[in-house]
């Protein structure tokens, strides 16, 4: 019994499929008009539609933005805060997820006096606004002769991030067994070696989960990196804003949507290096614990 | 020699009180299994032993050493967890060796060990899987090699066999007797199936809410169990329980609850310490002790009955019938054909009864 006729289902794939792709490129657009006018000269920009491809494509917004635009009174372009990123972002990053990974593993598994109070309090961490902390963490970096150092800005990261990161790591051991905890002790394995040679094998998934969590929050933050970085030290979101603010002479927008671009770049190469592993980790999380 | 000794242990978890003043001793290469119902505190009892958890009072001692607070890898002791607990990213070979690698063993002798328990467990073809890679027999026996290479005298074996199908928890099971006879060491084992209690136990400690009910022989505890929930725990179909008195008319005699009138004589029973008439009793009988027909008119008590129920079990039949309101259970050959509402006489003799005190439930 074939209720539907195999025509009524290639109209309704078709219909779907429509509805699917004209979504994507809805979505897509303003990709698609940032890409697009950060290859265009500002000649064209002037006269040209807005969704017109560039007739004579060129790298000029491009290196303009890497290397030689003003934010602010210097002119080196987006290349030195890109680096200054990178510097905060990779201690930042391995720091609290190296922490997360331990905190939530004696969480889950050794149990103690007062465990459950201290997640609840970390949990509690997650849900202060960032400003909140402003002026009490600029106190503490500035008497600990942290201020405008990469090294303050990444210990602000780090301190917001373990929250985050002890939960989920917290919540995916949870789901691992604590019989295998007690067959590694009867093995003779203390808290470092079960860590090291049991769980860390199991910890692909949530690793990377935390990783892109973390590497997404700490490079795409702004308020920290307003607040806390001085002239030399300051991250690409604060560069590229001052770069956008800045106009020596005219408005190039090809400058700034190429810009914009490479501040974005180093995310989105993240979540299609490892975005599969994203939503697996996540559900297997949610599903175990 | 004693293996283990346990004395005055008491474990609580916050405000519960799961063990309590339990008290055991096992001998060196005897074979003890832990029996009673899911909560009684088995596995704790079990995680106790072997220093899992920390107990609120009480010591343990291991081979005449005080092992109270001694480091579980320290009590020379090897345990099979009821769900295998094997490392899920080790290899089988890497699963056997990795206690003895923390123990700081020289390589020829872990490959020595891992070797002959591999031999012994005939796993030598699956050293180099991971565990997901294996059926829950194979998983098991993974299990038990890695409490085999340790070299030790006690092995703790926490429901080994209770997430296996039946068929191969009958063979394993004779495995695992096979085993203890050639490895001859002492053996405690949890279990709640009475069938492997019975099959595989030198002595059975029956547990409920934490407490050492009984501690004998299987027949032992199968033919004088002390207490009405031991009796009722083993065998299967369970005993039969009839309320009653009994009068003192110089000798004792049973009087049913509800009906029967001509009173059956008990001389055959053995009292533990004589008893005050008009006592009120549960006699217990077990189904596979009643005996029909003629046999069943030379017993000293015998009655008739009619069949309610019966359920064809294959070399037996199991009828359910009542007398005098209450519940009786008793089996007859297999071959035997009955139909609902005949009346069968029955029987037995009050030496392979049970008599319990109706208050308190000990046996008289
Ligand atoms: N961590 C804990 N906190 C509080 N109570 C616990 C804890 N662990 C076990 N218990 C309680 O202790 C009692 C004994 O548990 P145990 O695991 O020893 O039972 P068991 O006899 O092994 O049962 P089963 O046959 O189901 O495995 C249970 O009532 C259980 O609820
Ligand atoms: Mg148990």
């Amino acid at each position: 019994m074939n209720r539907q006729t195999p025509l009524s289902i290639n109209i309704g794939r078709v219909m779907i499929y429509l509805l699917l792709v004209a979504f994507a490129l809805l979505y897509l657009a303003p990709l698609y008009v940032m890409i697009a006018t950060s290859f265009k000269d500002i000649e064209e920009i002037r006269s040209g539609n807005l969704m017109a491809p560039p007739l004579s494509p060129t790298f000029y917004a491009w290196t303009k933005a890497w290397s030689s635009a003003c934010t602010g009174s210097e002119c080196e372009g987006l290349a030195p805060f890109f680096w200054n990123s990178v510097k905060i972002v990779v201690p930042a990053v391995s720091i609290s997820t190296i922490i997360g990974a331990f905190n939530g593993y004696a969480l889950a598994k050794w149990r103690f006096k007062g465990s459950e109070f201290l997640f609840g309090a970390l949990l509690f961490g997650c849900f202060i606004p960032f400003q909140v902390i402003l002026l009490p963490m600029a106190k503490l970096l500035g008497s600990l002769g942290l201020a405008n150092t990469v090294t303050g800005l990444v210990m602000v990261h780090v301190i917001y991030g373990v929250a985050f990161t002890t939960l989920f790591f917290r919540n995916y051991y949870v789901g691992v067994p604590t019989e295998l905890v007690r067959a590694a002790r009867l093995d003779g394995a203390g808290f470092l070696n079960t860590f090291r040679y049991i769980f860390l094998p199991l910890s692909t998934p949530i690793f990377v989960v935390t990783v892109i969590w973390q590497f997404t929050q700490i490079w795409n933050d702004f308020l920290f990196g307003v607040v806390y970085s001085g002239a030399g030290t300051q991250p690409i979101t604060v560069a590229l804003n001052n770069l956008v603010n800045t106009s020596v002479g005219g408005k190039e927008y090809n400058v700034d949507m190429a810009a914009a671009i490479i501040a974005a770049l180093p995310t989105l190469v993240v979540y299609v290096v490892a975005g599969k592993y994203f939503v697996r980790g996540l559900t297997a999380g949610a599903v175990k614990g | 020699m004693n293996s283990i000794e346990i004395k005055k242990l008491s474990l609580n978890f916050g405000e519960v009180v799961v063990l309590k003043d339990l008290n055991l001793t096992i001998e060196k290469g005897e074979f003890l299994v832990l029996l009673g119902a899911s909560g009684c505190g088995k596995s704790t009892l079990l995680n106790c032993v072997a220093g899992l958890l920390d107990i609120t009072d009480g010591q343990i001692f291991i081979n005449g050493k005080n092992v109270t607070w001694d480091e579980p890898a320290q009590r020379g002791i090897g345990m099979v967890f009821q769900s295998y607990a094997l490392y899920p990213q080790m290899t089988v070979k890497g699963n056997l060796s990795f206690g003895l690698k923390n123990a700081g063993l020289p390589k020829e002798e872990i490959e020595k060990r891992v070797k002959h328990a591999s031999e012994i467990l005939q796993i030598e073809s699956l050293l180099d899987r991971k565990p997901a890679a294996l059926s829950g027999g194979q998983r098991q026996r993974v299990a038990i090699g890695r409490a085999l290479v340790r070299d030790v005298e006690v092995f703790l074996f926490d429901e080994p066999l209770s997430n296996l199908d039946a068929k191969l928890r009958t063979e394993l099971r004779v495995e695992i007797k096979r085993l203890h006879q050639k490895l001859d060491n002492t053996m405690i084992y949890v279990t709640h199936d009475q069938i492997e209690a019975m099959t595989l136990a030198d002595r059975i400690a029956i547990m409920r809410d934490g407490l050492i009910q009984q501690l004998d022989t299987p027949k032992k505890i199968y033919s004088n169990p002390v207490n009405k929930y031991v009796a009722g725990f083993i065998g299967s179909p369970s005993m039969n329980f009839l309320k009653g008195t009994i009068l003192q008319n110089n000798k004792p005699i049973f009087k049913l609850e509800g009906g029967w009138c001509e009173s059956p004589d008990l001389s055959n029973y053995i009292f533990q310490e004589s008893i005050k008439a008009e006592t009120q009793v549960w006699l217990g009988i077990r189904p596979e002790s009643v005996v029909v027909g003629g046999e069943a008119e030379n017993m000293p008590v015998n009655f008739s009955l009619e069949v309610e129920v019966f359920e064809p079990m294959g070399a037996d039949t199991l009828v359910w019938s009542q007398i005098g309101g209450q519940e009786f259970r008793f089996m007859i050959d297999g071959n035997t054909s009955v139909n609902v509402g005949d009346r069968v006489t029955v029987g037995f003799d009050p030496a392979h009864a049970s008599i319990f005190d109706f208050d308190n439930e000990e046996r008289l």
